[in-house]
């Protein structure tokens, strides 16, 4: 299914924008941060037709920054897990496209929001998959702010010492969270040298470059998982949001609507 | 009868288990010894997982391989695995509904001379209010060897409390039981008692004290907290004269709370419940068992006195 794939981002961050502005809902700042990385996934990365058929051999894919479900269930759409039409369902009277993304949509392999459950989930995963299934891989993608929770590190120490090679934690870095920037909430200052610490296995790239964001999600290291620290900007797509912490969660006036859509728009038929 | 601990009960027939079925994995959290993993993680290493001290992670990784298709036993003392990892049985276990089995051990005041850090008094009252979970305590090494032997077989999501130490049997082996039925273990109808886990035996000894007295005690041993053979308890408020509860827990949200709940709307039958107060003193388990007034002649005065005999 290789396409455009800065194309088909911008169409899913227009499918963002309609959700989070015709809903009143969700957190359009860390959507439009994470959207190429989930679109390189699931368009270029991930085998999808196995995730479509439960194959036991699948590859695995947790959104552990569930509140980010938006960009998730705009990329589910579009792949055909689930019909277009339903995103106009987001967050209304027993939908199934929640806030935080449910277990019981089709393609989600576990229901997340709380933060800090995505990594061990996945380590979980690794394991039960690595002799069984030694081609399928797991990607978790957390946000930079989630990396507080203490589970992802008691995580990170599990998967490495279970070598565990056929997993890969996904870092959406752009360095904002709900109250500000992630330096002054709680400095993550050198994460690479964490992670490489912590036994992993460092890349880091640009989380707006589809070519990069390809190789590093291809990338293994025999004997080890992988961190992929994408650099992003909150709000990526329209200067009215980008690299602003109110945008963590705050709802376009219509005036802004108009602009950002406007942005987006251009941004897509660029191509 | 012997005097075997239901975690030894519950690792003995668990590596029996996993030998016929790999898809049985355990996980510990350097609780390997506490919980008496050590011959599964010997044996079967390839269907075992130590976490090290990090609960939260270790339920995690139980729900991760769950999704995998495995049959997942994650262990640890009931004390941190109930709590610490709770968020991670709510949403990653409950709400998820992954084939976990939550084994918590040395449970209630099992560890009471190590404080108020390692009591277990509050498990019942968080995992009753989760979805989709089953909440189980044994009573004996009888009952938890049948117990593990089902969870072997049956989906999850699980809670289940053990104690500590060498419990008096109640059940002769080979004796047959139904996850989410009350087993009577004697019949009566003056007064009905119903207990859970190491309260079982002492409750068996109080309807004898009180089969002394010419009272009839029936025993009720509700091994299945949630979901709660509500049938037994309705019979029990139309049978019989009044029911104590008796359980190792707070005796708020615990077993005593779920069988009131079904009494009330009958309003049949007056209940007194026996349990745990909101008060930590230190003390061997026997002794705190005395203190707290969980013993034998205390379930039975307590059952004399609810009917007014």
């Amino acid at each position: 299914m290789k396409q455009n794939l800065k194309k088909t981002a911008f169409a899913h961050r227009l499918d963002v924008l309609e959700m989070c502005y015709g809903h009143k809902a969700g957190h359009i700042g860390g959507s439009m941060s994470c959207m190429d990385i989930l679109t390189v996934l699931y368009y270029d990365v991930m085998d999808i037709e196995k995730i479509k058929t439960k194959a036991a051999d699948r590859d695995r894919f947790i959104m552990s920054k569930g509140h980010c479900a938006e960009a998730y269930y705009a990329v589910l759409a579009g792949t055909g897990f689930i019909g277009k039409e339903e995103l106009d369902t987001f967050t209304a009277f027993d939908t199934r496209l929640a806030e935080h993304p449910s277990h019981k949509i089709p393609g989600v392999e576990i229901a997340t929001g709380a933060l800090g459950h995505g990594l061990p989930v996945g380590v979980g995963m690794a394991l039960g998959l690595r002799d069984e299934a030694p081609k399928a891989h797991v990607y978790v993608l957390m946000g930079d702010g989630e990396l507080a929770e203490g589970s992802v590190w008691e995580a990170s120490m599990a998967a490495a010492k279970y070598r565990l090679s056929n997993l890969t934690c996904i870092i959406d870095r752009n360095r904002l969270q709900i109250s500000g920037g992630t330096e002054e909430v709680m400095p993550l200052d050198e994460l690479g040298e964490k992670y490489r610490a912590f036994g992993f296995e460092v890349i880091r790239c640009n989380g707006h470059d589809y070519e990069a964001l390809g190789r590093a999600l291809r990338t293994r290291h025999p004997g080890k998982p992988m961190a992929l620290i994408a650099d992003t900007v909150k709000g990526f797509g329209s200067p009215v949001m980008e690299d602003k912490a109110p945008w963590h969660h705050a709802i376009p006036t219509a005036e802004q609507y108009e602009q950002i859509k406007a942005d987006l728009m251009k941004a897509m038929e660029e191509g | 009868m012997t005097k075997v601990s239901s975690r030894k009960a519950f690792t003995a027939r668990l590596l029996e288990c996993g030998r016929q079925d790999k898809s049985i994995w355990a996980i510990a959290t350097d609780s390997r010894g506490s919980v008496t993993l050590n011959g599964f993680c010997d044996e079967l290493t390839d269907q075992f997982i130590e976490c090290g001290i990090a609960e939260q992670d270790a339920v995690g990784i139980a729900a991760g391989l769950a999704k995998t298709g495995k049959n997942v036993f994650v262990t640890g003392p009931a004390c941190f695995l109930a709590a610490r990892s709770y968020e991670q049985i709510k949403v990653d276990v409950a709400y998820n509904k992954t084939n976990v089995k939550i084994i918590g051990v040395s449970a209630g005041v099992s560890y009471g001379p190590l404080g108020c850090t390692h009591t277990t008094m509050h498990d019942f009252a968080g995992m009753r209010a989760l979805p989709n979970i089953t909440v189980v305590a044994p009573s004996d090494d009888v009952q938890t060897r049948w117990l593990t032997g089902e969870l072997a077989k049956v989906q999850g999501p699980f809670y289940v409390r053990m104690g500590r130490g060498d419990v008096e049997g109640v059940y002769e082996a080979g004796e047959s039981f139904s996850l989410g039925r009350a087993k009577t273990v004697r019949e009566g109808t003056d007064v009905t008692i119903i207990a859970c886990g190491e309260m079982v035996a002492p409750s068996v000894h109080a309807a004898e004290l009180l089969k002394a007295w010419g009272i009839g005690a029936r025993v009720l041993d509700m091994f299945t907290i949630k979901p709660l053979d509500e049938e037994a308890v309705r019979r029990a408020c139309l049978e019989t004269g009044g029911i104590v509860t008796v359980e190792e827990h707070s005796t708020l949200g615990g077993l005593g709370e779920a069988v009131s709940h079904v009494a009330a709307e009958l309003a049949k039958a007056p209940v007194k419940t026996l349990g745990l107060p909101e008060e930590v003193i230190i003390g061997k388990n026997s002794e705190l068992f005395a203190y707290y007034g969980l013993t034998a002649e205390n379930i039975a005065a307590g059952a004399k006195a609810l009917i007014g005999a």
